[in-house]
């Protein structure tokens, strides 16, 4: 039995040179829709480096307050208030920032930031952190032991640890004590060509702040965006290229 | 005369006893029937090699983004789980349901199920996957 075998990708490719790329029209929610151009990708078929996920989040249309993202992120990934807010897990949470000089208030959702080249798998004794071949930072549960090195190591403070026994976890979110998480960019959606939890409910409560796509396909929506507005990763100074930015800070 | 006949007595007993024994280890371990047509694999193929799949198929999904549903846990889960009489799943790692049952006979722990899903949910099939709450 082959199990290390790696997926043969010639048919992905075949099948992205004969689709070129495929312009959808999608509904996500009433009253919005969204022309997006999706890559799709068959069940069967690996994920590849020709695309790089990202997110841009425009700091001016997210409200303060508006916590929906994050009801969405801890619905459908099953995270529940222990009542412990000190040590229960969040993947996504809101930051609010105060220019000191004007007042003006800023508020914005902080999670994983998708590093091109993130410190976690750097410090990762196991190999359990690791980055999909399109960009998707995530943990392997199956081999974490539980160091939380990662967690010391992210910038952006946003791993967290499970202390506690769960159960009644979701099918496609297999979470368990012992162990490190983070947000996954909702791979099990994303990998059949849907949109994070968290940017479904940012456009169903028609605020729009969050955009996701394929920062690699220059005709994404995501990408277009990125390149008509001025948008900035936080701390670039560390140069790990975050696949996710934020328009407005 | 009477020695004979307690021995006969006992010895044919514990032959008995005996019999009823390796009836029940032969038996083996009870599992519900499972939905679905038949299995993705051969019994005797997934018998011995349940767990090669397993871990082929977790990185394949993990690392790779591979969601088919063969010798994934969730089809495992979605065909062999079974439904107690209040119409609700029964969880597969209770005992005598489909993962434990086996599991418990042959002495093997596993630790799937503290972090996986142990009955199907409204919304794991391939077709979507939103969630439930």
């Amino acid at each position: 039995m082959s199990t290390t075998k790696r997926p043969d990708n010639r048919g992905r490719r075949r099948f992205l040179t004969a689709a070129g790329g495929v312009t959808a029209v999608a509904t996500i929610a009433p009253g919005v829709r969204l022309i997006q151009r999706v890559l799709a990708k068959e069940d069967d078929q690996a994920v590849s480096s020709a695309v790089r996920w990202g997110m841009l989040i425009n700091t001016n249309k997210c409200a303060t307050g508006c916590n929906d993202c994050v009801t969405a992120c801890n619905s459908e990934h099953g995270l529940r208030d222990t009542g412990r807010p000190d040590t229960d897990p969040q993947w996504i949470r809101k930051v609010k920032l105060v220019d000191d000089q004007t007042g003006k208030e800023t508020s914005l959702p902080m999670m994983c930031q998708h590093c091109e080249k993130p410190p976690c798998v750097d410090v990762c004794p196991t190999g359990a952190s690791f980055r999909r071949t399109d960009g998707v930072v995530l943990v392997d549960k199956h081999i974490c032991i539980g160091c939380r090195y990662c967690m010391m190591a992210c910038p952006y403070k946003a791993r967290s640890f499970v202390h506690q026994t769960l159960t009644d976890q979701r099918p496609w979110s297999p979470r368990g004590k012992g162990t490190v998480e983070a947000c996954t960019f909702c791979v099990h959606r994303v990998d059949r060509g849907q949109q994070p939890a968290c940017v479904e409910a940012c456009a169903g409560a028609d605020h729009g702040a969050l955009v996701f796509g394929n920062l690699n396909d220059p005709k994404s929506e995501i990408s277009k965006r990125a390149k008509a507005v001025s948008s900035r990763q936080i701390r670039a100074d560390l140069d790990l290229n975050t696949g996710v930015r934020y328009e407005g800070v | 005369m009477t020695t004979h006949r307690i021995t006969a007595f006992l010895l044919s007993g514990s032959l008995f006893l005996g019999l009823a024994l390796t009836a029940n280890a032969l038996s083996g371990p009870k599992i519900p029937q499972a939905r679905g047509e038949k299995c993705v694999e051969p019994v005797e193929m997934m018998r011995r090699n349940h767990m090669e799949f397993l871990k082929h198929k977790r990185d394949a999904t993990m690392r790779w983004g591979i969601r088919t549903e063969k010798h994934s846990l969730i089809g495992c889960i979605e065909c062999h789980a079974a439904k107690g009489e209040d119409g609700k799943y029964i969880p597969v790692n209770d005992p005598d349901q489909a993962c434990h049952s086996c599991h418990d006979y042959t002495a093997v722990t596993m630790d799937c199920f503290s972090c996986h899903a142990t009955v199907p949910k409204k919304g794991a099939a391939p077709a979507g996957s939103k969630g439930d709450s």
